[in-house]
């Protein structure tokens, strides 16, 4: 599929049928990205397990940090990859081998060789895009700092 | 879902960008959300909010659900990113370079600028160590010559108020971009409804609001909206995004936010530390005024070509300009970028001089003679005896408020009466 852009119901889908993100990359460093995205993620309702082998055994934000998927012992719906794109390859792979059913690599992240591995294992993919800026957006809630949604409706809703 | 990945028309965003029914109350047009705070969940949902881990009001210096509103507006008007609001135009022309600049740094701004700019960025400015060149816009290679090593940014109109000269917005950003840094454009005279800047390379636009976009003359208020296009890392320039900074223990706001990074900075340090807040009253008239904003603009520059075009032939004018008539050397330009009609702020020069033009402005009925413009109503000044007063007439000349000179700001009444109304003044001229 084309990763330049997502339709919206493309992402909104994914955010809807995930509970359990596995986040690759995630920080022990409460002003990093990583850990400014599990917060808001967790405050949505979404349980993020941590991936970082440096942080291993560690807890980020109440959750054990594992030092790699296959030692998750819990069902992961996402993978979030805060990694760089060549590290998305082998990170692609982990996910097809744990059962994961999204691949999510973070804004800046692209590996169309993993995008195209993954989707063939029947995973959905997105790149170069942030689940917490994604469902500020569908939400409308990153509207309230004056960023465009994109969104009109004249629903009265507050989900994505 | 119907409402996704539709590019809407500008119509539509106009009546619906940023709104939607209240989740809670189900109202319908947007509430004035009248309060300076907004309650925490608790002591962690307050944390999040201060270190800009969560969505969400804190106090209304920072973000309002009002002022939101308007500036989701304005950003979907504009086609950016995102955008923030002031409590004035000159509130958002501060706040624009108040994240780009350090003190002893350099910025260029053309020299055909709403006065007020040019007194902001001559005086105040200079105070903070911010030191602007001011350069003819109309030959692009001044810019270029003007470039230093500590160069921030251009500034410029694109549609300059008052004297209907349009400035080439390709080229300059252009040569904006060849220094890797940002080109700001004020669009005020145009509003997004006549030109986009960001479709000609433009990375950041600010507003008054207080004229076309509220348009009814009755609240101030400013927006600096962003594209999201600029990479900010593309070079050293502009510390306050990408390095980290210490009042968010070392948060990087270009990598944290990325294509929003610059409005996030401008709420973060910017509103949070000058203070010049939009208040949710005035963005609700706004935003009701903007609403109505493809009508009237239609109404204002089909009147505004039609009164040109009529003091254009007036025995008792020497010259009018304005760039929706072909005289005009700005004609060209004019039809490139804003094919919708050249707005409805003009100059013309009155036979006879200043006591021509004191009797003018005391003579009419039906224009109004105040110091705005953006008004339904139609609007008269004559610099030289009023704004511009203090001023040697040489100084006058220059800058483009000589002696004869009046500037109308032509308003949506009948154009018939509008005409009339200027036919009487000038017969007792």
């Amino acid at each position: 599929m084309n990763h330049d852009r997502y339709e919206d119901d493309y992402i909104r889908g994914i955010l809807r049928e995930t509970e359990v993100i596995a986040m690759v990359g995630a920080s022990s460093n409460w002003n990093r990205p990583s850990y400014f995205a599990m917060k808001y993620l967790q405050r949505k309702h979404f349980r993020v397990i941590p991936v970082n082998p440096r942080e291993a055994g560690n807890k980020i934000l109440g959750e054990t940090v594992y030092a790699a998927l296959a030692d998750i012992p819990d069902k992961i719906d996402m993978v979030d990859v805060f990694r760089n794109s060549e590290a998305a390859g082998p990170i692609a792979d982990e996910a097809i081998a744990v059962g994961a059913k999204t691949l999510w690599m973070q804004l800046g992240v692209r590996n169309d060789a993993a995008a195209e591995r993954a989707e063939a294992a029947g995973l959905r993919v997105v790149m170069n895009r942030c689940p917490k800026i994604e469902f500020g957006r569908l939400s409308r809630e990153i509207g309230w700092m004056g960023i465009n949604t994109g969104v009109i409706s004249s629903k009265r809703r507050s989900k994505i | 879902m119907a409402d996704d990945n539709i590019s809407y028309g500008f119509e539509t965003l106009a009546v619906h960008a940023g709104a939607a029914p209240d989740p809670v109350t189900g109202s319908r047009a947007t509430p004035i959300h009248q309060t300076t705070s907004f309650v925490f969940d608790d002591v962690d949902h307050a944390a999040s909010l201060f270190n800009l881990q969560a969505f969400g009001n804190i106090y209304t210096r920072l973000t309002n659900p009002t002022v939101a509103v308007l500036e989701q507006r304005l950003a979907g008007l504009e086609g950016g990113r995102g955008a923030v609001a002031a409590a004035s135009g000159h509130a958002a022309q501060l706040m624009a370079f108040h994240v780009l600049m350090e003190a002893g740094d350099h910025f260029i701004a053309a020299k055909q600028l709403y006065g007020g700019s040019l007194t902001q960025f001559g005086q105040s400015f200079k105070k903070f160590g911010w030191e602007g060149t001011t350069v003819d816009a109309t030959n692009v290679q001044n810019f270029r010559d003007a470039m230093r090593p500590n160069t921030k940014a251009i500034f410029i109109e694109n549609l300059a108020n008052p004297g209907g000269v349009v400035v080439d917005l390709e080229a300059v950003a252009a040569v904006a971009h060849e220094a890797g840094i940002p080109l700001i454009v004020d669009n005020t005279l145009a509003t997004p409804f006549l030109c986009r800047p960001f479709e000609w390379g433009a990375d950041i636009a600010v507003h008054s609001l207080t004229k076309f976009l509220g348009g009814h003359g009755n609240s101030l208020g400013g927006m600096i909206v962003e594209s999201g296009k600029f990479d900010w890392a593309q070079n050293d320039k502009y510390p306050a995004l990408t390095q980290p900074n210490p009042s968010y223990h070392g948060l990087k706001f270009f990598e944290t936010f990325g294509d929003m990074a610059y409005s996030v900075a401008i709420r973060a340090l910017s509103l949070r530390d000058l203070g010049p807040a939009l208040s949710p009253t005035n963005a609700f008239y706004i935003l009701n005024g903007i609403e109505t904003l493809p009508l009237r603009m239609e109404r204002h520059c089909d009147n505004a070509l039609k009164v040109a075009e009529f003091l254009e032939g007036h025995a008792k004018v020497d010259w009018v300009s304005y760039a929706g008539l072909k005289s005009s050397p700005y004609y060209d330009l004019g039809q490139k970028y804003l094919p919708r009609g050249a707005g409805a702020v003009f100059t013309f020069g009155v036979k006879g001089g200043f006591e021509s033009g004191v009797t003018l402005v005391e003579n009419v009925e039906l224009f109004s003679h105040l110091a705005n413009i953006g008004d339904t109503r139609s609007l008269i000044i004559h610099p030289a005896s009023t704004t511009h007063r203090q001023l040697e007439e040489a100084e006058l000349i220059a800058a483009g408020a000589g002696p004869d000179v009046v500037r109308l700001s032509v308003g949506i009444e009948n154009v018939e009466d509008i005409i009339r109304d200027l036919d009487q003044a000038l017969a007792k001229v």
